[in-house]
């Protein structure tokens, strides 16, 4: 039910959180208890207040991701109580609020776990890992200038729409942090189908899909056996039809490639 | 005293760019490879211009706090970018739109920048379709617009609400294509803490990491700042939570002057605060406008009342009464300050009084739930997200917020700050917007500065330094430089006092909204200028001020934050300073003593047509005001008026 | 890197080799589950069949090899996916939280290994004889065909020629319990394998999309119910005895003295 106006309730939980050093230390969980607070402040605000006492008191505070606090950076990461960015659908962490849990609960919160993904410190990963694979060949070669009239090339509606459903993909690696086999499929098959889908992203698009998908095993993701966990915590709601695209898209590839005659004058560069 | 020389080239409005570019100075394809280029931000100013200077082969670096350059605060931005294309067929042109931004920014910017921001702004949107951005599309597959921010003319593309995060997304795949070539050495995780000066020359940066607490030091043959907009330095606003002011402010104190420090745009669509830990404030577009009411309880008794309860009778449906022409469309600057002042009268809704009403019951008594729905659905889903209040039922409540800063390191025509060699860009600069920047543009501006402007310019100084004598890492300047930001962080850990950052934060935001915030007058700064410094003191005071736990030597959040809101407490004060010496009202910088019969921005043309541009002139010394006069050749000063 | 080369080392190609080697499996089966539903018609129908299948020769083989290939594939990289899977996550989760990722999709390797446990008893059992040596079919007296055998209308075996007794080979099989009982079970696993697997190789090929997506679920789901209560008609009605072995052949005489040894004629 939604509520007619809204009524600040107070809250208390117990924070279990993820506590580690280094990528290379040992961590464990420690608890804090979170007293008396606004039911409608955000859980990283509650982690703010939580770690502003901890400070104080001479603790260290609880390291932990975030940046614009309003779903569009994917900087926040955590899991929470077993869900990546937490209880709600399509929301990131930043978007949730003390309002989803009750009074007295015992609140897990873990970082991403991935092998691609090493813990920095606490609850904060290191997701450079997809950086490196958009490197690979995410992107549209044009130098800068070298573009024609935006309106030269048309682009049908519905591709454009579909485009841009999966370019809403905001990089946070929930995906890989939701699935059961830290499989980084659902944001490479957004990439990949975002400019397969575009007319100007045909001239790369089997070399794209290809190093992507290279670049993506070459990290240690995991592979995809279809079961939809990323897409259900998907911060931006990216479908995984997404994913059937990609695969679709790697294997014309790869069978295009086979049948295509190497020509003498091809040159070496590549992206 | 700085030499501010505009480098404004000769001749008629409209072709000073073109021949600019056809006069300035080149550097030849194999001496680019010579000449380094730091970046510092890779926001929609910054990922362009590292990505363009490296193909054009440039040996870039560019550096960034966040842990990927796709996450600069660029990303945030809803609602479009502007550009005089005319693919509606409206009778939009280069000169609408640069008169546009003029008038926008209160005649208060300069005309040839602006000039050439409408210009190259077509080529923005080609090169962005040509990357991929989704752009908005119509049937037949052209290209969609929407209005924006009071233009009469249609001109602002768009990708559904995420224009700004599918633009830097396209810049990132620029960058990223660029690293992948090598072209670009990336640096995430990558403070800058201070500019180093070498001759007079921006030669380097020193860098902290903020994840092994490294400090190390980067040569270069020029630098490029594009950190983007310091409006957390009011605590509250709409940037993220990391937005900072400390690579502009250190430059500053390199001697880089300060312009125009006080202009703060100030949206008055904003979610208002709930509570004293509240950390950031979201935006809710502007478009709620067109059909909600805005009012406020006439009585201060009914303010905590059930609004659905408060008789029509009771309602003062303020913007309505004071401004009967525009109403509740009144410009951005003017409804905010609406807002404040009838809060002031403690007439604010909400628990914290700070609040006004934007009420859909008319609208839906109109056109139906279905079709408020249909147009605001995902707005009012954010609004309830939120507050947990469902703004179909009860009127939804918003406040004005700290939005945008056009104040910004001094520039000239070039792109390059007093120091030479240290070019800004984007945000982080002054250049485009004067007194008050126009929805939909800051996007083009970024965009602009970083594909279009800088790839040209940049030669016109790097062909004056020979190729291959960039200072090596271990010069004199680079040690002192170095010490320097050890000295800083050194003196944060050994505070050891009781406060967390955020209480300082807080209060300094406090102060700085109270008094340098959508009113402005000259006690009030006066007080804030004694506050601050008080505040500083006590930051900084041994045992009792700032609590930054934990070493220098590994990720600490805490010492990243105490290092930006110590720069905060410095600029501050140059707010309100520049606000206090700006005896005029224009644009975003209302002075209450300047007002017109009608309540409205007095400009004092005579005095005040001019950047303010502030020069550091050590720790405890005054800053030097150097002063830029405007002039303009094309366009009249005109009026703005909106009643 | 060559086409087959990416095949084997890229993740998406392995699992293509999954999703093809399940196609060519699935294909198997439910042939093979036709052709074992032959037991519940006249012993010449099941025995013809199997004769027939016999006397193909090479061709026999083409189609063993292939099936042998496919399992071996698809085992093999379903290992190493495995592998490289729990790799990718090596510190786990305190607290695990699934959504919506099916039981079925979270067990195929324990449902798939118990089904290759079984593939391998089943082998040993009916096609080289080394468990229940004493019901193999080699060592049963041969059956001789009561009429002509037709398959798609061309004759293939004629009447009163002598067969491997096929029949009385699955009815005495059958016959224990926990044989029984251990196809049951194997094909309710396998069945649960497929109401993942026969979904997902869609997906995994391309060619699924939220558009049908619910139509394939129903498809794949019936698939494997019909599939399952087909299966556990044949052991569970030869143990439950509601089938009963046609009368002169050979498991009849057995399962009758077996079932009844107050009629056994003392000796
Ligand atoms: C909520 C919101 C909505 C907006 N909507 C619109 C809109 O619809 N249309 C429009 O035109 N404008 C809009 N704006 C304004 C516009 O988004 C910004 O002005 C613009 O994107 C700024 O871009 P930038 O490249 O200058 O800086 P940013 O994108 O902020 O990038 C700053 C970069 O600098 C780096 N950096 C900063 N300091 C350092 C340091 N010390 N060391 C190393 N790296 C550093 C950061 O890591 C980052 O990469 C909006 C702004 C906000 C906040
Ligand atoms: C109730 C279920 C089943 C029955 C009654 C059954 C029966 C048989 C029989 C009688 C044979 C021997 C045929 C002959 O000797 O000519 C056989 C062979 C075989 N069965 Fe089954 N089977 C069943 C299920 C399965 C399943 C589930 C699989 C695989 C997963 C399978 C795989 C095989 C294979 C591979 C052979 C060997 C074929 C050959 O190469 O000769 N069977 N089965
Ligand atoms: C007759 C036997 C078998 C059939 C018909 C079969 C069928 C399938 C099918 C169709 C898939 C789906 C491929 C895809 O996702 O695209 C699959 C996946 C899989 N199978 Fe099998 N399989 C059989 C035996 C086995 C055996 C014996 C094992 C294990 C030892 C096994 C393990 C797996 C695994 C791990 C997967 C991948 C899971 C996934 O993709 O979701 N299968 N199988
Ligand atoms: S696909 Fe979704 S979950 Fe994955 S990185 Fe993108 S936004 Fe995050
Ligand atoms: S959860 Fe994992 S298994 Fe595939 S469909 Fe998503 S990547
Ligand atoms: S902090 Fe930016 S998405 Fe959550």
């Amino acid at each position: 039910m939604v509520a007619e106006s809204s009524s600040s309730q107070a809250i208390s939980v117990t924070l279990r959180v993820w506590r580690q050093a280094g990528p290379d230390q040992p961590g464990r969980f420690v608890e804090y208890p979170a007293r008396n607070l606004n039911s409608n402040m955000s859980f990283l605000e509650m982690l703010d207040v939580v770690n502003d006492e901890l400070a104080v008191k001479g603790g260290e505070p609880i390291a932990f991701d975030n940046d614009c606090r309003e779903g569009i950076c994917g900087t926040c990461s955590l899991v929470i109580n077993g869900k990546p960015h937490g209880p709600h659908r399509g929301v990131a962490t930043c978007q949730t609020y003390l309002r989803s849990f009750h009074d007295g609960d015992v609140i897990t919160v873990e970082p991403f776990r991935a092998k691609p993904f090493p813990v920095i410190k606490d609850l904060i990963v290191n997701r450079k890992a997809f950086d490196r694979i958009m490197q690979a060949g995410g992107f549209i070669s044009v130098r800068t200038g070298s573009a024609c009239d935006a309106n030269a090339i048309p682009v049908p509606k519905d591709a454009a729409d579909l485009a841009m459903d999966a370019a809403a993909c905001i990089g946070c690696g929930a995906c890989v942090a939701a699935c059961k086999n830290a499989s980084a499929m659902l944001f490479v098959g957004a990439k990949v189908s975002q400019l397969g889908l575009l007319p100007q992203g045909q001239p790369e698009r089997d070399q794209r899909v290809r190093a992507m998908v290279k670049q993506m095993d070459a990290e240690g993701f995991g592979s995809c056996t279809n079961q939809y966990e990323c897409s259900a915590v998907c911060p931006k709601l990216i479908s995984h039809e997404f994913i059937a695209r990609l695969n679709r898209d790697y294997l014309k590839a790869v069978i295009r490639s086979a049948f295509t005659p190497i020509s003498a004058n091809a040159s070496s560069a590549a992206g | 005293m700085a030499k501010l020389e505009s480098r404004i080239p000769s001749g008629p409005l409209e072709q000073k760019w073109t021949r600019h570019k056809a006069e300035i100075k080149l550097v030849s394809p194999a001496n680019k490879r010579k000449y380094e280029i730091i970046v510092v931000g890779a926001g929609l100013a910054g990922s362009s211009a590292a990505a363009t200077l490296a193909e054009l082969g440039y040996p870039v670096k560019c550096f960034v706090f966040h842990d990927s350059p796709r996450r600069a605060h660029s990303i945030a931005a809803q609602g479009g970018i502007n550009a005089a294309k005319n693919y509606q067929n409206d009778g939009d042109s280069v000169y609408r739109l640069f008169y546009d931004t003029i008038k926008g920014g209160d005649f208060r910017s300069r005309e040839a920048n602006v000039h050439r921001l409408a210009e190259v702004s077509a080529n923005i949107i080609d090169q962005c379709a040509a990357q991929g951005v989704p752009f908005a599309r119509e049937y037949g597959g052209l290209l969609a617009n929407r209005s924006f921010g009071g233009a009469q003319v249609s001109r602002t593309f768009y990708a559904r609400g995420q224009t700004g995060q599918q633009l830097l997304l396209g810049a990132y795949s620029a960058l990223s294509r660029m690293i992948s070539f090598g072209g670009v050495r990336m640096f995430t995780h990558s403070e800058m803490l201070d500019l180093v000066v070498v001759n007079g020359h921006a030669k380097g940066i020193i860098v902290r990491d903020l994840i092994t607490g490294e400090v190390t030091r980067h040569a270069a043959d020029a630098v490029v700042l594009a950190t983007g907009g310091y409006g957390n330095v009011f605590n509250l606003s709409t940037n993220a939570h990391n937005s900072n002011a400390t690579a502009i402010w250190r430059a500053y104190q390199r001697g880089a002057c300060f312009a125009n420090p006080c202009f703060t745009q100030i949206h008055p669509t904003c979610i208002p605060v709930t509570g004293d830990y509240q950390s950031k404030l979201t935006l809710m577009s502007e478009s709620l406008r067109n059909d909600g009411r805005i009012w406020v309880p006439k009585k201060k008794e009914d303010c905590r009342k059930n609004p659905n309860d408060i008789p029509e009778e009771d309602r003062d449906y303020y913007l309505e009464r004071m401004y009967p022409a525009f109403g509740n469309l009144a410009p951005r600057d003017i409804s905010s300050r609406a807002a404040k002042k009838v809060c002031d009268e403690g007439r604010g809704v909400g628990a914290s009084g700070l609040g006004v009403y934007l009420d859909f019951a008319d609208a839906i008594r109109q056109i139906g739930e279905a079709g408020v729905r249909e147009r605001y659905g995902n707005l009012f889903d954010i609004y309830h997200e939120i507050t947990n209040e469902n703004a179909y039922r009860v009127p939804m409540r918003i406040f004005p917020a700290v939005h945008y800063m056009m104040g910004g390191l001094w520039v000239d025509y070039n792109l390059m700050s007093n120091v030479p060699g240290l070019f800004v860009l984007g945000e982080a600069n002054f250049s485009d917007h004067g007194a008050n920047r126009l929805g939909a543009s800051a996007l083009m501006q970024g965009l602009a500065d970083g594909y279009f402007v800088i790839p040209y310019t940049i030669a016109d100084y790097l062909a004056t330094q020979k190729p291959g004598l960039r200072p090596k890492p271990e010069a004199a300047e680079f040690q002192q430089a170095e010490d320097n930001v050890r000295g800083i962080v050194t003196r944060l850990l050994a505070v050891r006092g009781k406060e967390p950052v955020s209480h300082f934060h807080k209060r300094l935001g406090k102060i700085l909204w109270d008094h340098c915030g959508m009113a402005r007058n000259a006690a009030g700064l006066k007080q804030a200028l004694q506050e601050i410094p008080r505040l500083r003191e006590e930051f900084w005071s041994r045992g009792c001020g700032v609590n930054v736990p934990g070493d220098g030597g590994t990720l600490n959040q805490s010492l990243e934050r105490a290092g930006r809101v110590a720069d905060y407490l410095e600029l501050a004060e140059l707010l309100c300073r520049d606000a206090l010496e700006r005896d005029e009202s224009c644009g975003c910088h209302f002075r209450e003593e300047h007002v017109d019969p009608e309540g409205e921005c007095l400009r004092n043309d005579e005095q005040y047509a001019h950047v303010a541009a502030w020069e550091y002139q050590g720790k405890d010394r005054a800053p030097l005001l150097n002063k830029e006069p405007l002039t303009y050749e094309s366009v009249h000063l005109a009026r703005r008026n909106y009643k | 890197m060559n086409p087959v080369g990416s095949l084997f080392r890229a993740s998406i190609g392995k699992k293509f080799l999954m999703a093809a080697t399940g196609v060519v499996l699935l294909a198997f089966i439910t042939g093979h589950l036709v052709g074992n539903l032959q037991i519940f018609g006249s012993p010449d129908r099941i025995n013809g069949y199997a004769h027939f299948l016999q006397s193909l020769g090479p061709t026999l083989w083409v189609v063993r090899l292939v099936l042998l290939a496919c399992v071996i594939i698809h085992i093999t990289i379903a290992v190493q996916l495995t592998l490289e899977n729990y790799r990718a996550r090596p510190e786990k989760y305190d607290l695990n939280h699934t959504i919506q990722a099916t039981l079925a999709s979270r067990t195929m390797r324990w449902t798939g290994v118990v089904v290759f446990a079984f593939i391998l008893y089943h082998l040993a059992q009916f096609t080289v004889g080394w468990a229940q040596t004493d019901s193999f079919k080699s060592r049963l007296p041969e059956y001789t065909m009561t009429a002509d055998f037709h398959l798609m209308g061309f004759p293939v075996v004629a009447k009163n020629q002598p067969v491997p007794d096929v029949y009385s080979m699955v009815y005495l099989g059958f016959a224990n319990t926990f044989v029984s009982l251990f196809y049951i079970l194997a094909v309710g696993l396998l069945s649960f394998h497929l109401a993942h697997g026969a979904d997902s190789m869609f997906q995994t090929l391309g060619w699924r999309s939220e558009k049908w997506a619910g139509l394939l679920k129903r498809i794949v789901v019936l698939y494997c119910v019909l599939y399952f209560l087909a299966s556990l008609a044949i052991p569970g009605a030869i143990l439950t005895g509601v089938a009963k072995p046609a009368a002169g052949t050979y498991a009849a005489q057995k399962l009758t003295v077996a079932a009844a040894p107050a009629a056994v004629a003392p000796r």
